[in-house]
C-alpha cells in the first residue's frame, strides 16, 4: 500500500491483455465469416479463410496440347501454346515446374527439359511452352507437366448473388430479410414510445401506489418469456389476432417493456429537478416537459435500449417461430431462414457464411452508427 | 411588478413542521432577502411563493391575487435556480427564449426581448452557444435572462450566487442589484451567506427553524437585533454573549455585545485571557477566554497594539453598547 497512486497503472497490462483478447475473441470469427463469404466452396474445402487474403504457392498439374495438333517444322515435331489457355486455368507467374511428380521444381522459367525418347520441352514463366521431338509424337493425351506458381487471392460475389437476389427459394434470404426488418422495426419502436411515457410518470409525476408500481415493473423482470409463449398465443388466437406481424410485435413489446421502464425511469429520475421545475415555471405543461426537455435529454438511454431491443428482436428465433411463422412460409425470417440452410445446405459452407454475414450486417450497421450515443453524456453543461 | 405578501405561511412535510407561520409583506419593488443557516426552511419558503411546493396553510398573494393553488406559470413569477438550471440540450436563445415560446409569444417580440436581456447582461455573443460551452460566470447571467425576458411582476433568487467562485460572486451581487433597480421589479432573494443579505437587502428577513425571527432593513438588524439568533447569525464575527453573572449583574438571559463595540480597557469591566488573536491587515481579532470560559472576541482596529497570547488583559464596553436577552433569547 505505499504507493497508491502507482497501484492504477500497475494493473493497466491486464486491462490491455483483457481487452486484447475480448476483441480478438469478437474479431476472429466475423471476420472469418466475412472472408468466407467471398470465396468458394473449392477455396473453402482446400485452405483456411486466414489463407484466403495472401498469394499463395500452388503447385498444378498442366498438360500440354494433345500430341495430333502437333505440327512438322523441318525435321522436328512441334507442340506450341500456353499451359494455363489449354487448360482453361487463370493465367500465374510460374517459378519453378517439372514433369515428374517426384521432383516438380526441376526446371526453372525458360529451362529446357529432356523428357527422353527424343522429346524437349521448354516453359516460360508465363506458361508458353514448346514441345520438341525429333520423331513423331503419338498418344491421346499431351505431356503432364507440373507448375508451381504464386496465385492472387481471389475473392467472388457469386455467394452473394445466390443468396440475396437468387429467388431460389431454398437458399434466398432476401425476402427473410425484409420479413425481419418488418418484424424488427416497429418492435424497437413500439416499446420505446410506451415506455418513454410510463418511465416519465414513474420517475417525475406524483401519484399513489406509483413504489409499488415500479417495483412491480422490476418483479416482471425476473419472469421467463418462455413461461408465457403458450398462455399468450391462446390469447393471440383467442381475440384474432392470430399469427402474424401484429402479434409478434405485441409479443416483442410486452416482453421488452419491464427492462425499457426500468432503464429509462433509473435515466429519467437522475435528470435535474431544478431543470424540470424550471420549466414548470416556465409554464411548461407535463406534455411538454416530456417532449422538449426530458426526452432531448434522455437520447443516451433511449439509444442505449434502441440497441438493445433490436439486437434481441433482430437476432429472435423462438418469439417468431411461435407468433409469426406459419405453414406457409410467407413469413419466415431470417435466423429461422438460417435454421432451414443448416438443414438443406450443412455442407455448403460458403453459402452458410454468406447468410450469417447478411444477418448480422444490419445489427453490426446499428451498433456503429448508435454507439456514440452509448458513451456521450448529454447532461454536460446543464448544472454546475 | 406586484406585492407579494405571505400570511401565516405553514408547511409540513407529513408529520414534520417545516415552517411554522411565516408573515411578510413585500412592496412593490422592493428587494427582500431571506437569510438563514441551512434547514431553516427558507429555500422552502421561496418555492412556495413559486408554487413548487403546495402551501399547507396560509396565503400567499401576489398583486391582490391568492396564488395558493395557482400553477407557477400562472403566478406571474420567474426564478433563478441555485444549479442554474439551463436546458442543456438548447442554445443560450433558446434557453431565454422558451419561456415566452410556450406562452405563445410572437416570434418577432421574443426576439426583441431576448436581444435586450443579452445586451443588458453582455450575452450577445454566446447566444448560439450551448450551456456546456460557457463559464460559470455566464452560466448565470443566462439563468438571469431568462428571467428577465419573461417580464415577471416578482423574482425568486434560490442561492444563485453559491456555485461561483468569491470574487464573481461579489461582482455578479452587484450586477443584480444594479439590474433589479433598473427594471423595479420586486425580488425575493434567498441566501445562507449574511454578507449577501446585507449587501442586496432592501429588507431582509432572519429565518430560523421555520420563523421569521426577524424582519427589518439590514442596518436596522444588525444594529437591533430581535433575537439571540439573529445578533448572532448576523455579522462577522459573531456577536458576543455574556451571561449577566459574568459582570456582576442580576437575572438570567444573556448580554449581547458586538466584537466591534469592544476595546481593550484596563478600567473595563471584563477580565480574560487572550487564546490567540487573529491580524486581519485593516483590523485584528482578538480572541479571549474570560473567568467562566465564554469566548469573546474583541475587534480593534489594526493601529492598536497587539497582545501577547496568554497575558491577562480587561475589555470594556460603552453602555448603549449592551443588548439584553432574556431566558428565551428575545430581546428585553
Amino acid at each position: 500500500m505505499d504507493n497508491i497512486a502507482g497501484s492504477k497503472s500497475s494493473l493497466t497490462w491486464a486491462v490491455h491483455i483483457a481487452t486484447a483478447l475480448l476483441v480478438a475473441l469478437w474479431l476472429f470469427p466475423t471476420v472469418g465469416l466475412f472472408v468466407s463469404s467471398f470465396r468458394t466452396a473449392d477455396q473453402i474445402a482446400s485452405s483456411g479463410w486466414w489463407n484466403a487474403l495472401f498469394p499463395t504457392e500452388q503447385t498444378l498439374t498442366l498438360r500440354t496440347a494433345a500430341p495430333e495438333t502437333q505440327v512438322q517444322e523441318g525435321n522436328l515435331y512441334v507442340i506450341e501454346g500456353n499451359l494455363f489457355t489449354e487448360t482453361d486455368t487463370p493465367p500465374a507467374e510460374i517459378g519453378s515446374w517439372g514433369t515428374s511428380s517426384r521432383d516438380v521444381s526441376a526446371y526453372g522459367p525458360g529451362d529446357t527439359a529432356e523428357l527422353g525418347d527424343g522429346e524437349k520441352l521448354t516453359v516460360q514463366a508465363d506458361g508458353g511452352y514448346r514441345l520438341e521431338s525429333a520423331t513423331e509424337m503419338t498418344g491421346s493425351r499431351g505431356q503432364r507437366t507440373f507448375v508451381t506458381a504464386e496465385i492472387p487471392p481471389e475473392f467472388t460475389l457469386d455467394n452473394y448473388r445466390q443468396v440475396l437476389f437468387s429467388g431460389d427459394s431454398t437458399d434466398s434470404m432476401a425476402k427473410a430479410f425484409f420479413n425481419t426488418l418488418t418484424v424488427t422495426i416497429p418492435a424497437t419502436i413500439i416499446p420505446i414510445v410506451v415506455a418513454a411515457f410510463a418511465a416519465y410518470a414513474l420517475a417525475w409525476m406524483d401519484f399513489p401506489g406509483r413504489a409499488l408500481l415500479i417495483a412491480f415493473v422490476v418483479g416482471l423482470l425476473v419472469v421467463p418469456l418462455q413461461l408465457a409463449l403458450i398462455p399468450l398465443l391462446k390469447l393471440h388466437l383467442g381475440i384474432g389476432i392470430g399469427k402474424g406481424y401484429l402479434g409478434v410485435w405485441l409479443a416483442h413489446t410486452g416482453f421488452g417493456l419491464p427492462l425499457a421502464i426500468y432503464l429509462l425511469r433509473n435515466y429519467m429520475v437522475g435528470l435535474p429537478r431544478d431543470i424540470i421545475e424550471n420549466a414548470r415555471v416556465d409554464g411548461a405543461t407535463e406534455f411538454q416537459i416530456f417532449t422538449k426537455i426530458i426526452l432531448p435529454l434522455s437520447f443516451p438511454a433511449l439509444a442505449s435500449f434502441a440497441i438493445f431491443q433490436f439486437l434481441w428482436t433482430w437476432n429472435d428465433l423462438l418469439v417468431a417461430k411461435v407468433f409469426l411463422i406459419d405453414a406457409t412460409g410467407q413469413t419466415t425470417v431470417m435466423t429461422n431462414q438460417i435454421v432451414e440452410l443448416l438443414g438443406t445446405r450443412g455442407g455448403n459452407w460458403e453459402i452458410l457464411a454468406t447468410a450469417a454475414f447478411v444477418s448480422i450486417a444490419v445489427p453490426l450497421a446499428v451498433f456503429f452508427a448508435m454507439q456514440r450515443y452509448l458513451v456521450r453524456g448529454l447532461l454536460a453543461g446543464s448544472v454546475k | 411588478m406586484a406585492t407579494v405578501s405571505l400570511q401565516d405561511i405553514r408547511k409540513s412535510f407529513g408529520k414534520t413542521d417545516v415552517i411554522h407561520g411565516v408573515d411578510i409583506d413585500i412592496a412593490d419593488g422592493e428587494f427582500i432577502v431571506i437569510v438563514g443557516p441551512s434547514g431553516c426552511g427558507k429555500s422552502t419558503l421561496l418555492r412556495m411563493v413559486a408554487g413548487l411546493e403546495t402551501v399547507t396553510s396560509g396565503e400567499v398573494r401576489i398583486g391582490d391575487r391568492r396564488v395558493n393553488e395557482a400553477e407557477p406559470m400562472a403566478r406571474d413569477i420567474a426564478m433563478v435556480f441555485q444549479n442554474y438550471a439551463l436546458y442543456p440540450h438548447m442554445s443560450v436563445f433558446d434557453n431565454m427564449a422558451y419561456g415566452l415560446k410556450i406562452a405563445k409569444t410572437p416570434k418577432s417580440e421574443i426576439e426583441a426581448r431576448v436581444a435586450q436581456a443579452a445586451k443588458m447582461l453582455q450575452l450577445e455573443p454566446y447566444l448560439q452557444r450551448k450551456p456546456r460551452e460557457l463559464s460559470g460566470g455566464q452560466r448565470q447571467r443566462v439563468a438571469m435572462g431568462r428571467a428577465i425576458v419573461r417580464k415577471p411582476a416578482v423574482f425568486l433568487f434560490d442561492e444563485p450566487l453559491s456555485n461561483l467562485d468569491a470574487k464573481l460572486r461579489v461582482q455578479m451581487r452587484l450586477e443584480i442589484k444594479a439590474l433589479q433597480r433598473e427594471l423595479g421589479v420586486t425580488a425575493l432573494y434567498v441566501t445562507h451567506d449574511q454578507v449577501e443579505a446585507m449587501t442586496l437587502a432592501d429588507r431582509m428577513v432572519v429565518m430560523n427553524g421555520g420563523v421569521a425571527d426577524q424582519v427589518g432593513a439590514p442596518l436596522e438588524v444588525y444594529g437591533n437585533p430581535q433575537t439571540t439568533f439573529v445578533a448572532g447569525f448576523i455579522g462577522s464575527p459573531p456577536t458576543n454573549f455574556l451571561s449577566p453573572a459574568l459582570l456582576g449583574q442580576q437575572g438570567d438571559g444573556q448580554i449581547g455585545i458586538r466584537p466591534e463595540h469592544m476595546a481593550i480597557d484596563p478600567e473595563g469591566a471584563l477580565q480574560g485571557t487572550v487564546a490567540y488573536a487573529e491580524a486581519l491587515g485593516a483590523e485584528t481579532l482578538v480572541h479571549l477566554r474570560a473567568a467562566d470560559g465564554t469566548q469573546v472576541t474583541v475587534r480593534q482596529d489594526a493601529a492598536h497594539a497587539i497582545p501577547a497570547e496568554g497575558s491577562a488583559i480587561r475589555v470594556g464596553w460603552q453602555d448603549g453598547a449592551m443588548m439584553r436577552f432574556d431566558a428565551a433569547g428575545r430581546r428585553v
